[in-house]
């Protein structure tokens, strides 16, 4: 089994009496344990392909596959939302309980897991997203980036095989970033497929692959160097490049050939220092 | 100013009142308040008092946090008071005045029936202080569990009583803000008159129930994609245990409430 999602021909309508077509024609897959960054301008379904692969929407055309799953099989429903884990934008509206450990053992209690067992997953979780100090903490007296880490810990307690990720760093600031960033790597270590939808160009620059959707359908796919080489292509579909490639750009534009695989702050800086060594 | 609504003013702590099962505590708070008003003499009452002086004193809830919670109620007791004082019927008036007259069967019921709502109040407000809203809730759920037999939505009662929980402090916080977007708009909140004040709120409700159904909708999302599916089939991280501790607390609240309750047939009955 070497995939974890794949989406075949998706089309997918809110509307069935309008001609309006949320995801149109999306086709896309997974492999196990990668990290794919989806981009994409407001609007052009990114969140409606999220909500695809966990069966909270099913296509109206086409089929998503989670493993071999398909999400419109209804008594794999449960197994398929415990597999494919959802962070969403804000972490106030995914938080259930008052209680940070008491809201990571939401899933699993839902599941059924047997208590003794609840208790490991969710000390096991919370570890994993960093949050074990604050585990008796009431939610609204943490910071955002804490936040939003009990959330992914909530997921984490569902043990997934992958993580989706909707805008999970928006609303948070530089610090908040940083902390939920750190979770991912870790959650990457650990062999978790990671999927996540971002408006950031420089959390985009470290995924595996990098998928650029726009009017509901993928029109770009390649590694970060490939799809942030092709800055006017980017600027077409309303998207910035990382800071780092727009430096290049710059160079470049006055006249000073810079290789494109240079997409992060560190490549920037040493390949500037070997320059001007 | 919003700041001042809290439900369950939780005060964490490790004494026994504390860790005891907070089933035994429910049951016991409303056994309390069942055996304050059936004893119905001076001396039950004065032992009830007694008794809760001396959990406050083993939770070690400071005076300060009782004086608080009992302020909110003084115009109700006094309300009350001055009612029980002018009607309640007796004998030989003390005092005559207009069209009304004070005996002093008035006297002892109406500072009786003061003290009994003060001990009534304070009474429940240690069960909240010494209780997390969580676990109360759990206990509720627990005590009613039989009653979802009878198709009760008791687990859907104990996840909305958790949820009202979890977003009052979100809600609140969320209202500020917008009052003070608002005021920063020129709303005049504060002064006026009850029809302008009234008039003002609208601004903030809109946005504030919008919000509000916003929210819902994600959290529903959310809870979906983790797998929740009502209560059927649930385990529970924390469960609760009658543990030997419990039933030493048990024991005591049936002696000491007996012996409030025998008052009754040693001392006279009053009103
Ligand atoms: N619940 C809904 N009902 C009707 N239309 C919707 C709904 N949710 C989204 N849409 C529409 O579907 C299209 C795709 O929306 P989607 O939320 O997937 O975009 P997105 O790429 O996630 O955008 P953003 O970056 O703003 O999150 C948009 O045109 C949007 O207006
Ligand atoms: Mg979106």
């Amino acid at each position: 089994m070497e995939q974890m999602l794949r989406a075949q021909n998706v089309r997918f309508r809110y509307d069935p009496e309008q001609p309006v077509w949320a995801l149109d024609g999306v086709t896309m897959d997974v492999k196990k344990g990668e990290f794919v960054a989806v981009l994409g301008a407001n609007g052009c379904g990114k969140s409606t392909l999220a909500k695809h692969f966990n069966a909270i929407l099913l296509p109206e055309e086409g089929t998503v596959l989670v493993e071999d799953m398909d999400t419109r099989t209804e008594e794999k429903l449960y197994d398929i939302r415990q597999k494919v884990g959802m962070v969403f934008q804000n972490p106030d509206n995914q938080i259930v309980a008052t209680v940070v450990e008491e809201d990571v053992a939401f899933a699993p209690e839902n599941l059924g897991v047997p208590t003794e067992e609840i208790r490991t997953r969710v000390d096991e979780a919370m570890k994993m997203a960093g949050i074990y100090e604050k585990r008796k903490a009431a939610p609204h007296k943490l910071s955002g980036g804490q936040k939003q880490r009990v959330a992914i810990a909530g997921v984490l307690a569902m043990r997934p095989d992958c993580i989706v990720l909707d805008e999970a760093t928006a609303m948070l600031d530089p610090k908040g970033r940083r902390q939920v960033m750190q979770t991912i790597d870790k959650l990457r270590a650990a062999g978790v497929t990671i999927v996540s939808i971002t408006h950031y160009m420089e959390e985009a620059a470290r995924a595996d692959r990098v998928l650029v959707m726009s009017g509901g359908r993928i029109v770009m796919e390649g590694t970060p160097q490939e799809i942030f080489a092709q800055t006017g292509r980017l600027h077409s579909y309303h998207l910035d490049v990382p800071q780092a490639a727009e430096l290049r750009d710059a160079l470049e534009a006055e006249g000073l050939p810079a290789p494109k695989q240079i997409i992060t702050p560190d490549a920037a800086a040493d390949w500037l220092f070997e320059l001007l060594k | 100013m919003l700041r001042d609504i809290t439900i369950g003013q939780h005060f964490p702590g490790d004494s026994i009142v504390h860790n005891c099962d907070p089933r035994l505590k429910l049951v016991a708070t409303i056994g309390y308040v069942v055996v304050l008003y059936a004893c119905g003499n001076a001396v039950g009452v004065a032992l009830s008092i007694l008794l809760l002086l001396a959990l406050y004193a083993i939770a070690k809830v400071p005076v300060k946090l009782i004086l608080k919670s009992l302020k909110p109620i003084v115009p109700i007791i006094a309300f009350t008071g001055i009612i029980n004082l002018l009607f309640y019927p007796g004998e030989t008036p003390l005092v005559s005045f207009w069209i009304f007259n004070i005996y002093p069967e008035g006297i002892t019921f109406a500072v009786l029936m003061a003290v009994r709502i003060l001990a009534l109040i304070a009474g429940t407000s240690l069960l909240t202080y010494t209780t997390s809203p969580t676990v109360l809730t759990d206990a509720i759920e627990n005590l009613l569990r039989p009653l979802s037999k009878i198709h009760v939505p008791v687990h859907e009662f104990a996840i909305i009583m958790t949820i009202a929980l979890r977003f009052i402090p979100t809600l609140v916080d969320e209202t500020e803000k917008i009052m003070n977007a608002q005021k920063a708009r020129g709303a005049q909140l504060d002064t006026g008159k009850l029809g302008q004040r009234l008039k003002a709120l609208v601004p903030i409700l809109i946005p504030l129930f919008i919000s509000a159904f916003r929210r819902a909708d994600e959290l529903a999302m959310a809870m979906e994609c983790r797998c929740y599916r009502g209560g059927a089939g649930r385990t529970q991280l924390k469960v609760l245990k009658f543990g030997k501790n419990d039933f030493l607390c048990l024991g005591f609240c049936v002696v000491t409430f007996g012996i409030i309750l025998a008052t009754r047939w040693v001392f006279p009955v009053i009103g």
